[in-house]
């Protein structure tokens, strides 16, 4: 049994030697493999050990799971996340957050460095990924590209890299200075490193609070126009193109336009990526009623057409990972004034059940494309060696899921310490059985 | 979202035209002049997040008129100036006793925030750009001392559009009686969205377009520091929107020129049109009065 000793003294369990675990009966798909049969699945040591027709597995297992009638999925991977930590604990920590995160089917997460303080250092990208915080996942700093996030001094990106950080955003804010921004894409095509953007030229949304349209017209609020997102895009896949390598990832899409400069980039040969959120494809403007907050988010939710091209781009392939930008907040900061709510929905628990009752009961997205864009996709992205697959010697994350399950999220009973989510009561296809990380299960339905 | 207390009044957009019909009905059997005590011991609380001379007052008096006390809040002086929340200061009101809440924010969807928490009637009298429900009534009113029917009536809206929720109260009013409404502005003040607000809309861009045989001429306010951040100047503006004799001149002989107050004399309006006979400024001002007592008696179940 290997255990790391840490300064308080707390030790902490990483590995038990020997265990091993048998997923028998399920249906894999694993989009990267280009699997999708019955298979059973061998897990040991932290490892995927072995894959094999159904009873064909050679090695023992300790334990075994049936996992008949469900899908079998390399674990679900979270390319945006707010986990709070450190600083805003009311919100969010890491412990609650993964644990969130473990009951949405997530076995990795990405978070934002948009904390109190920012986390613009090697020390926070650290802090971040030690045992006392808590996490029941995997969870991966993305770290600040400027310093405090203020969008004019970058940060030590080699530095941040070699801490942990697997991209660098200013998240919550754009860089919106194009020197700055041109610098930050030359860095990154130097040490292959993501830069990951929230594309709002705040220019033109002070003192929006939604989507620019029939209805913030008729509630009296001020409109974001999509091209205050897609001029950003635009801008940022023209840099990307300057520079041999630079990667560009486009946090939270939400406008079809911005998906056409997308769209361009990938033609170009460009590496640009980008992210959609299930409330992006499952909403619109229109949803926000008479001023409720759990549907103010940033960006917003946007008109049909935007929610039309989304759907498109989910299916042909333009979109490269579901992300949901789980964005906790407590009820003081929700509970008030639309145009002082604060920005953001909590979104872990309910990101499989949109996509399999939108994407593939409503869209018609057969189930391995949603498994690519919760998996290999993502994986992909962010460069996450040995996740979202489950090839043999892969590591041990693996979500397990009913796609026929018909089920009721209750919002008062997530593990996430916020609850401002618009999916209350909402009736979803697709629930998470149980998820394992390095191949222990850490959430599994009774 | 909770359901709004029962009795509030926070908008026109959903409220059924039966209901404003009675409304209406009720405030032309309401003076002002002869009290009646229907209210008698109740408490109507008066809180107000931005300035007022019209709404406060003709509230204050509309519930004095009925018999009831009144207690005025105002943003400034009151515990909200140490960062007391909207629900918590709506809460205090209740504590101390209020029957219902007259609440006046500068932030869209502020009275609809407090009557989903709060059990007694809350009134909107003015939320942000969003709606200001007991204007579109007293200048329905208005228009119906003088016209038979709103039905079929021509009506020009100009000005700043979209920073007006006397505009927006107004067009849910009139579109749901019928009225044929023309709006007129700069597109920075009526982006083409607006169009989508109600049934029976239409934007025209020259104002001679807008008054030519209209029935009645709604002029908004303009803030010199909303022209400011546009591409029009106040000369442009004032030459372009101003409403002025001669522009008048095109409507209907016995048009109404009405403006739901504050003016700016020779901004958006001559100093002549806002006295002329045709102008009903001042008689709306008027009829807030027995309006807002029509509001009140309803809101709180007194309406017989």
């Amino acid at each position: 049994m290997k255990i790391r000793g840490q300064k308080s003294g707390v030790v902490h369990l990483i590995k038990k030697e020997n265990y091993s675990l048998l997923i028998k009966g399920g249906r894999l798909i694993d989009a990267a493999a280009k699997i999708d049969a019955p298979m059973d699945v061998l897990l040991r040591d932290g490892l995927v050990a072995e894959i094999a027709l159904p009873g064909k597995t050679r090695g023992t297992a300790h334990e075994k799971f049936d996992a008949r009638g469900l899908i079998v999925s390399p674990g679900f991977i979270d390319l945006h996340v707010h986990l709070r930590e450190p600083g805003q604990g009311y919100k969010e920590t890491i412990a609650t957050g993964t644990a969130a995160a473990a009951a949405g089917g997530f076995t990795s997460v990405c978070c934002m460095p948009n904390t109190q303080p920012v986390v613009d250092s090697p020390e926070w990208v650290t802090w971040l990924q030690q045992p006392e915080r808590g996490a029941v996942v995997n969870v991966f700093p993305i770290a600040a590209a400027t310093h405090a996030s203020k969008g004019a001094v970058l940060t030590d990106f080699r530095a941040l890299q070699r801490a942990g950080a697997v991209g660098v955003s200013d998240d919550g804010k754009p860089i919106l200075n194009d020197s700055v921004m041109r610098e930050t894409m030359r860095l990154s095509s130097e040490i292959n490193l993501p830069v990951i953007q929230h594309a709002e030229d705040t220019r033109m949304t002070d003192r929006c609070s939604m989507n620019d349209g029939p209805t913030a017209f008729r509630l009296g609020l001020r409109g974001m126009k999509a091209a205050a997102e897609a001029s950003i895009v635009e801008r940022d896949v023209q840099l990307a193109q300057q520079f041999t390598g630079a990667r560009l990832h486009v946090a939270h899409l939400s406008t079809a336009d911005a998906l056409k400069a997308v769209r361009r980039g990938k033609r170009s040969k460009s590496n640009v990526t980008c992210e959609v959120t299930p409330h992006h494809f499952a909403l619109t403007d229109a949803d926000v009623g008479e001023y409720d907050t759990n549907y103010k988010m940033n960006p917003p939710l946007r008109s049909d057409s935007d929610r039309e091209a989304i759907l498109v781009a989910l299916a042909d392939g333009t979109v490269d990972a579901i992300a949901t930008d789980h964005a906790p907040h407590a009820p003081h900061e929700k509970i008030i004034e639309f145009e002082r709510a604060a920005f953001g929905i909590t979104g872990l628990e309910t990101a499989l059940g949109l996509a399999i009752t939108h994407l593939h009961r409503g869209h018609r997205i057969p189930l391995s494309r949603i498994v690519e864009l919760f998996t290999s996709g993502p994986a992909r992205v962010f460069s996450l060696r040995g996740r979202g697959t489950l090839v043999r010697g892969s590591h041990a994350d693996v979500t397990i899921f009913d796609p026929q399950k018909r089920w009721t999220f209750d919002a008062s009973q997530s593990h996430s310490r916020s609850h401002n989510t618009p999916f209350g009561g909402a009736q979803l296809t697709g629930k998470v059985v149980a998820t394992i990380v390095s191949g222990r299960v850490v959430y599994r339905v009774d | 979202m909770n359901q709004a207390a029962r009795g509030s009044l926070l908008g026109i957009e959903h409220l059924g035209a039966e209901n404003i019909m009675g409304l209406l009905k009720l405030a032309r059997r309401m003076n002002p002049l002869k009290p009646r005590p229907l209210l008698r011991g109740k408490r109507v609380l008066l809180l107000f997040y931005e300035a007022s001379t019209r709404t406060r007052s003709s509230f204050e008096i509309a519930a004095k008129s009925l018999g009831a006390m009144t207690t005025l809040v105002l943003s400034s002086g009151s515990s909200i100036e140490k960062g007391e929340s909207l629900l918590d200061t709506g809460y205090t009101l209740r504590a101390v006793g209020a029957d219902a809440i007259v609440i006046r924010h500068p932030q869209a969807g502020a009275a609809a925030l407090m009557a989903r928490y709060l059990d007694i009637p809350v009134i909107n009298a003015g939320d942000g750009m969003h709606e200001h429900p007991s204007q579109a009534l007293l200048d329905a009113y208005t228009i119906l001392r003088h016209k038979k029917a709103l039905k079929g009536l021509q009506v020009a809206i100009v000005g700043d559009i979209y920073h007006s929720r006397v505009a927006r109260s107004a067009i849910h009013l009139l579109s749901k009686f019928g009225a044929r409404i023309t709006l007129c502005g700069p597109p920075e003040f009526l982006p083409d969205t607006a169009l989508t607000l109600a049934p029976g809309l239409h934007i025209v861009r020259t104002v001679e377009d807008a008054v030519h045989g209209a029935d009645v001429i709604m002029t908004l306010r303009v803030q010199k520091e909303r022209l400011a951040g546009t591409k029009i100047s106040l000369q442009d503006y004032v030459a372009r929107y101003q409403m002025n004799m001669a522009r008048l001149k095109l409507a209907k002989k016995d048009a109404m020129l009405m403006h739901p107050g504050p003016i700016i004399r020779g901004l958006e309006l001559t100093w002549e049109v806002a006295d002329c006979a045709q102008s009903a400024i001042v008689e709306e001002v008027r009829n807030g009065v027995p309006v807002r007592m029509a509001i009140l008696a309803k809101a709180l179940g007194k309406a017989g």
